[in-house]
């Protein structure tokens, strides 16, 4: 071997789906102690990848060699026992269970039959210091924030002595700070040795920890490239195939007529007891952007739950289009012309496990053309109604119209999200971080779509937690901090750092409507 | 009053016994509503022994053999709820309420038949006595009649606390219960958990059911079943917040309810108040519905229990 010894590699690995090949002669090297990433949009096969590395799939074609000899790995036992942990995207953890019940959960050393918690905590706490991993081993997994619950995942992996580390796109879920800390610890598990894989396509964060990265595109290998010579835009066009605009190509707004008019609203928390919301005015009119921008928790979701009518508000009005609705049923303000692209797809957005087209209509169904007079629904009519949705808005799925919902890809899902709320043809849109999770390709296509939205006259409320986001899509912004809106700017004339200070509290406008 | 002690402590061991095996099945994922006919037939194989095996084998071999015989008799019978839930992922609700309308009628018509080929065709009765030897099962302190039954009992809640929380077992048993999906990504094999979880309930369930028919009286007739016990077991577990602590003061409680219409005769102003006696026979069943409308919002049950687990789904 004249290179330096990998430690996995992974060679022209070939894994078929039924009318799909999700992996097609894919090579991945990873070396000792590198920080490898694996980039590609939505789609591009980076999961099943991991998941033959894992042993959940096993693939038609290929070799997957460790420190050079091939092994065969045929579930995540075996993975295991390789010295391959992996951060699932949804974590793997016990709610009810302390941080180090499920540290040491399927790995437990017992004497006598009883389990040896004081040994294994000093383990963990050793383990912890050494890289950096704060948590409370006593601690319920429900009660501690995401951040400590992906320590505790990442703790799992080192308590069982893993060398090769998968980090399923584990900045998703995080705030800034948590993606920062995760990223320097990234960096101390590799200055220990240990080998990382790291999936994800945010570039930003590529490019700031990884050496080197392989990029993935539906289902091909597009290439490995060095960190060092590369850049964000050579990186999204291997991932993409095209060049990606990062800037949001936008005319000036036209506001018109007020649509949305939120007075006094306040909304209690189902958190703590104080109001989440607390007397919040603002409006947003037709043909303009209004974004609410704010650290996550500081009362975006329930200002929307509370105009949206997923929650009751405790006062205050809503009125849309010159009526009030603060108390309406939600189908009302959806017959209105609310629609609401919810932050949580999963909860709010989709009926998981109904088909695509059944989940297209979910808000239409009791319309003529979709029911007929004997209360019979119209099947006909809801497959060319979502075969149209899902070729204008390029939703991809197995089986189109057919396809169970879980079943597709997150970016898809919420394509499929958009579809159904845009082609409502709403007075107003509300978007509550719609890019959330998304790739460069798909959060280009949304943001072409918002702005789509308001260049026809409709009212945007977007809600987002990404700065890049509030700065280039908005028209307006509006800061939201401890439940409070404490200032509005101008995107045009404010600053990253402006809007910052507003965000953590420490800017504060003295606003009289 | 040593009387309302000693039925409250027998029907208690009752409760606790079926309560706990519950709760081995709920925390491993499967809901067990079969329980009041696994307690049946259970009964059915402690009154077998009773019947057949001659007083002359000594109160050690006569408990220990009743003990052992009702709770392989509910093991086996629980095998079905755990084919049907784990391996054919069926409704686990359905499976149990079908067992328990299988188990009384199953008992009934073995029961009847053994009778009528004993005495060739004069006694028809689905009774089954144990007269001669249900003493043996009993040890007489002062007045008090103390049953061997409630030290098995208070065995089991030892060991269901410790397998539970302080061994590897019970960690992992508990693991499947609130998240399959975990489990499975460390290597824990949730068929296997699961089987054990139901298992170890029929095993206490069956136990508790040779426990019930064998407090205070000795005959049984097997059409009655147990009379609702094993539902009321469902209630001290929930009530229990599915811990066996907390299962045993529970079913104190309804222990001493369902004792109070055993003999609330014997108290002079419970007399003179003049309630009717069923008005005493009701009132396990009224608190549990009582009990379990004010903490059940509040008592969390294992997360996934009554999911079947499928490997492949996300």
């Amino acid at each position: 071997m004249q290179e330096a010894p990998y430690a996995i590699e992974m060679v022209n690995v070939t894994k078929r789906f039924p009318g799909i090949i999700a992996n097609d002669h894919v090579t991945l090297q990873l070396k000792k102690g590198e920080i490898h990433a694996l980039l590609g949009e939505n789609g591009a096969g980076k999961s099943t990848l991991m998941s033959v590395l894992f042993g959940l799939y096993q693939a038609e074609e290929g070799i997957i060699k460790k420190d050079g000899v091939e092994v065969k790995i045929n579930n995540p036992n075996d993975a295991n026992a390789l010295g391959i942990g992996m951060v699932h995207q949804h974590f793997k953890l016990v709610e009810c269970f302390s941080v180090l019940d499920n540290i040491i959960l399927g790995d437990e050393d017992t004497k006598h039959g009883f389990l040896q918690r004081t040994q294994a905590r000093e383990k963990v706490m050793a383990l912890s210091e050494k890289y950096g991993l704060r948590v409370n081993p006593d601690a319920m997994i429900e009660d501690i924030s995401v951040g400590m619950q992906q320590r505790t995942e990442i703790l799992k992996m080192l308590y069982r002595d893993n060398e090769i580390l998968i980090f399923d796109e584990p900045t998703a879920v995080l705030t800034p700070q948590e993606i920062e800390e995760l990223l320097q610890i990234m960096r101390n598990l590799a200055a220990e040795g240990k080998s990382i894989l790291f999936i994800s396509h945010k570039l930003n964060e590529i490019m700031s920890v990884a050496d080197r990265c392989t990029v993935l595109r539906k289902g091909k290998y597009i290439g490995t490239v060095s960190i060092a010579d590369t850049n964000k835009a050579e990186l999204s066009r291997m991932m993409v195939g095209r060049d990606v605009e990062f800037a949001v190509q936008k005319g000036e707004a036209h506001p018109a007529e007020v649509v949305l008019d939120v007075k006094d609203l306040t909304v209690p928390s189902k958190v703590h007891r104080n109001n989440a919301v607390k007397n919040v005015s603002f409006q947003v009119h037709a043909g303009e952007i209004v974004c609410i921008a704010g650290i996550d928790g500081n009362g975006q979701s329930e200002l929307v739950y509370g105009i949206s009518g997923l929650e009751s508000v405790s006062g205050g009005t809503v009125t849309m289009c010159g009526q009030d609705i603060t108390n309406a049923p939600i189908r009302r303000r959806s017959v209105l012309g609310m629609s609401h692209i919810p932050e949580d797809r999963h909860k709010h957005g989709l009926v998981l496990d109904y088909t695509l087209e059944d989940n297209m209509i979910l808000q239409r169904y009791f319309e003529p053309e979709f029911t007929n007079k004997l209360g019979f629904l119209r099947r006909k009519n809801i497959r060319s109604y979502a075969e149209r949705l899902i070729d204008q808005y390029d939703v991809r799925s197995g089986q189109g119209p057919v396809t169970v919902a879980r079943s597709m890809s997150g970016g898809n899902q919420q394509k499929a999200i958009i579809a159904r709320e845009i082609d409502k043809n709403p007075q107003l849109l509300i978007a509550v971080q719609p890019t959330r999770g998304l790739d460069v390709g798909a959060i280009e296509y949304i943001h072409r779509q918002i702005v789509a939205q308001r260049d026809a006259g409709k009212a945007v409320l977007l809600v987002s937690l990404e700065l890049d986001e509030v700065m280039t899509v908005s028209d307006r912004i509006l800061v939201m901090y401890e439940g409070e809106i404490v200032g509005e700017l101008d995107p045009k004339k404010t600053t990253v750092e402006e809007l910052g200070l507003y965000m953590a509290g420490a800017k504060k406008e003295a606003k009289g409507q | 009053m040593t009387l309302l002690i000693q039925y409250t402590l027998i029907f208690a061991s009752v409760l606790m016994l079926v309560a706990l095996g519950g709760c081995f099945a709920e925390r491993s994922g499967v809901i067990n509503i079969g329980l009041e006919g696994i307690m049946v037939i259970g009964a059915l194989g402690g009154a077998l022994v009773l019947k057949f095996l001659p007083a002359s084998v000594g109160a050690p071999v006569m408990v220990l053999a009743t003990v052992v015989v009702s709770a392989l008799f509910g093991l086996i019978f629980s095998l079905l709820l755990a084919v049907a839930a784990i391996n054919f992922k069926a409704d686990q609700t359905i499976t149990g309420t079908a067992m328990n309308m299988l188990a009384t009628a199953a008992a009934t018509v073995a029961v009847k038949a053994m009778n009528t080929a004993a005495s060739g065709g004069n006694d028809v009765s689905s009774d089954i006595a144990y007269t001669h030897t249900k003493d043996l099962l009993l040890v007489r302190i002062g007045g008090f009649e103390f049953n061997w039954f409630m030290v098995v009992a208070v065995l089991c809640l030892i060991a269901a606390y410790v397998a539970l929380y302080k061994t590897r077992f019970g960690l992992r048993l508990r693991a499947c219960g609130e998240h399959p999906q975990a489990a499975d990504s460390v290597g824990i094999n949730v068929y296997k958990m699961r089987y054990a979880g139901v298992l170890i309930s029929g095993l206490l369930g069956g136990l508790g059911g040779i426990v019930y028919i064998t407090a205070g009286v000795s005959v049984w007739k097997f059409e009655n079943g147990v009379a609702g016990f094993g539902f009321l077991a469902l209630a001290v577990m929930i009530f229990g917040a599915w811990h066996p602590l907390k299962i045993a003061l529970a079913a104190l409680l309804f222990g001493f309810c369902r004792a109070l219409g055993n003999v609330y005769s014997g108290f002079g102003f419970l007399l003179a108040m003049n309630i009717p006696s069923v008005v005493y026979n009701m009132l396990p069943y009224i608190i549990s519905l009582i009990v379990l409308a004010f903490t059940s919002k509040k008592s969390r049950a294992p997360k996934a229990e009554g999911i079947p687990y499928d490997k492949g789904s996300r």
